[in-house]
């Protein structure tokens, strides 16, 4: 290899690298700031401003605050239940896209990506009546374990909106995914009697593997750190989520503690990383496997 | 190829029964059902909502219930409204400048570049460009409230402006607008380069080995074999990030609050009928704002679709008789 191709094969590495600080930058402060009193730019500094001031105690909400656990568990609810109904729902609706001439097909391709337009601002207000009606069906509304219910102030109301909103995203990635598998494989089951959902089940969800995880990150991600949603339609501290307990934290009217947040952020960031890299190894090894049946 | 199964299968069909049309129904509704349902009851179903609302002088003051109908009146107060130029102005500029610079256009560059190294680096850096969507909205915006704060706190202050003699100023008031887009567009970025990562890596190997065969140098790599082959990916993206774009205010909200000259209409429309100071919503003048950029929304797409020749890649799928 000649020093003109090592360089060459550098470049790209450099470039990434230079377009890479600034986003890293700001965590980089809040890796330090969850354990220092204060910082002056990335400098950890004590409460006289000299150098120094670490300390553990931004992490106490840990076993001082109980409420922390609960919104935790709440969370994870909301996350999972968000992922499996937008994967599930988007999943079946893309393959019909793709594969199946019925009437109205067109209407709804176009129809899923103009709803997006829909901002879910105005959504906020007009969804809120609809949660209300939802909740005063009896026993679904409000009155399901777990979950709540799907009515107005439940995690499954919640869930189920936040669903909705993202089917746009869901279907239309699923059906690019699907676009892209060999009709073979298809043609083979279908003519040899199987029907349309095992199809479904057994060889088309297996062949957009990558297209699921990467659908399931975004959504998973999207509903373990929701903000906007869960905060407006959910009034029940205890039934809330952490980023909305992260804004309990700071909507006191004393000084604000960063810190403090920078170690309960820092905190529901872990589990997020733990999946993400878990699934992302997963994603690539995917490309290698031989499942292409001759495109 | 492009002939479908039904006219060569089956060319001369005497009769359809209700029972033929119910049996070949029956699994576009099985897979469609869940979806259409959803749609209906948080989409249609709110919109329409809406509309009414937008048409009533519906605040807090009249209550769910004494309201008045007022047809377009409140159409007619945005188009006099002192606000509702600069306003306007400011979601342009927020839209285009996010989208051209980081949504598609660095997102595109993280994918190729990210693609082109070894497999772990691109690993690695694909994962720190996810941080910014991953971290909570609010914890992110502090982040950043930080990284422009004043000395001796502010990163940006303390180590580059600071040394290089910039007087020191709070950079979120004195550059609001960089600052909206760099907040607004690292989200962003990631979403792009995911799917353009993906789609990059679904390329087969045969073409990739072909073209370097033949001594492609790298432009010619990514403009006539890899840009073609996401073509789909691209449309997806932009079109719904500009959408997205368009509609979204939470970052905003937390970083300026509309303050500075930011707010754009998403969060006009959220002030109006939803968070003021003055505790008087106004239900039916937001709704209004709300409805237009529904509409700009759909004026928007359908452009969109034209451009990329939706037409094409939503072709009639193959074996749909079987």
């Amino acid at each position: 290899m000649t020093l003109k191709q090592r360089v060459g094969k550098a470049i790209p590495l450099i470039l990434l690298t230079i377009l890479t600080i600034p986003v890293i930058v700001g965590y980089i402060w809040i890796l330090i700031s969850t354990f220092s009193q204060r910082t002056y730019g990335l400098i950890p500094v004590d409460h006289d401003g000299n150098f120094g001031g670490l300390t553990f105690e931004n992490w106490s909400f840990l076993w001082n605050d109980p409420n922390i656990w609960n919104v935790t568990l709440n969370t994870l609810n909301l996350a999972v239940l968000l992922t499996v109904g937008v994967v599930l729902i988007s999943a079946m609706a893309g393959y019909a896209l793709s594969r199946i001439s019925f009437p109205g097909r067109k209407v709804f391709l176009g129809g899923t990506l103009i709803l997006h337009a829909f901002p879910s601002v105005t959504l906020l207000i007009a969804i809120y009546f609809v949660l209300r009606e939802l909740g005063k069906i009896p026993v679904l509304g409000k009155g399901l374990p777990f979950i709540g219910g799907i009515g107005y102030n439940t995690v499954g109301g919640v869930a189920l909106v936040m669903v909705a909103l993202q089917l746009p995203l869901g279907i239309w990635l699923m059906k690019g995914f699907f676009d892209n598998v060999s009709w073979d494989m298809e043609r083979a089951a279908l003519i040899d009697g199987c029907s349309r959902l095992r199809v479904w089940w057994e060889i088309m969800l297996p062949s957009i593997k990558p297209g699921i995880a990467a659908l399931s990150i975004f959504t998973f991600i999207g509903g373990w750190g929701a903000f906007l949603i869960p905060y407006t339609y959910i009034v029940d501290q205890e039934k809330s989520t952490i980023s909305a307990y992260l804004r309990g934290l700071q909507g006191d009217t004393a000084p604000v503690n960063y810190s403090q947040i920078a170690a309960v952020g820092l905190f529901q960031l872990i589990p997020v990383l733990i999946f993400f890299i878990f699934t992302q190894e997963y994603l690539l090894s995917i490309f290698g496997g031989g499942r292409k049946g001759g495109t | 190829m492009a002939v479908s199964t039904s006219q060569v299968g089956r060319p001369a069909e005497p009769k359809t029964t209700v029972r033929d049309v119910l049996r070949r129904m029956s699994s576009p509704l099985l897979f469609m059902s869940p979806a259409v349902l959803l749609t209906t009851v948080f989409f249609f179903v709110p919109v329409i909502i809406l509309f009414r609302i937008s048409l009533t002088n519906m605040t807090t003051a009249t209550g769910l219930k004494n309201y008045e109908m007022v047809g377009f009146e409140n159409y007619l107060t945005i188009l006099s409204h002192p606000n509702t130029r600069s306003n306007l102005l400011t979601t342009v500029k927020y839209v285009v400048f996010t989208l051209c610079f980081f949504n598609v256009g660095m997102a595109l560059v993280m994918a190729l570049l990210s693609t082109h190294v070894p497999r772990r680096a691109g690993f690695v850096y694909r994962a720190l460009w996810l941080l910014p969507r991953l971290t909570p909205s609010v914890i992110y915006i502090m982040m950043w409230k930080y990284i422009g704060a004043n000395p001796p706190y502010g990163i940006l202050n303390r180590h580059i402006l600071g040394p290089l003699g910039v007087a020191p100023a709070d950079l979120i008031s004195t550059q609001p607008f960089l600052f909206v887009v760099l907040t607004n567009g690292l989200i962003g970025a990631s979403f792009g380069m995911i799917v353009f990562t993906s789609a990059i890596e679904s390329i087969p190997q045969d073409y990739m080995i072909a073209a370097l065969v033949d001594g492609c140098t790298l432009w010619q790599r990514i403009r006539h074999v890899i840009l073609p082959m996401i073509s789909w990916p691209l449309l997806f993206v932009t079109t719904y990030q500009t959408l997205s774009l368009l509609t979204s205010f939470e970052q905003i909200m937390l970083l300026t609050d509309g303050a500075h000259n930011t707010e754009v209409w998403a969060l006009w429309a959220y002030h109006r009928a939803l968070n003021n100071y003055w505790g008087n919503f106004q239900w039916g003048f937001g709704s209004a704002l709300a409805m237009l950029l529904v509409a700009i929304g759909i004026v928007m797409s359908i452009i969109y679709m034209r451009f990329f020749r939706f037409d094409v890649l939503v072709q009639e799928p193959k074996i749909e008789a079987l």
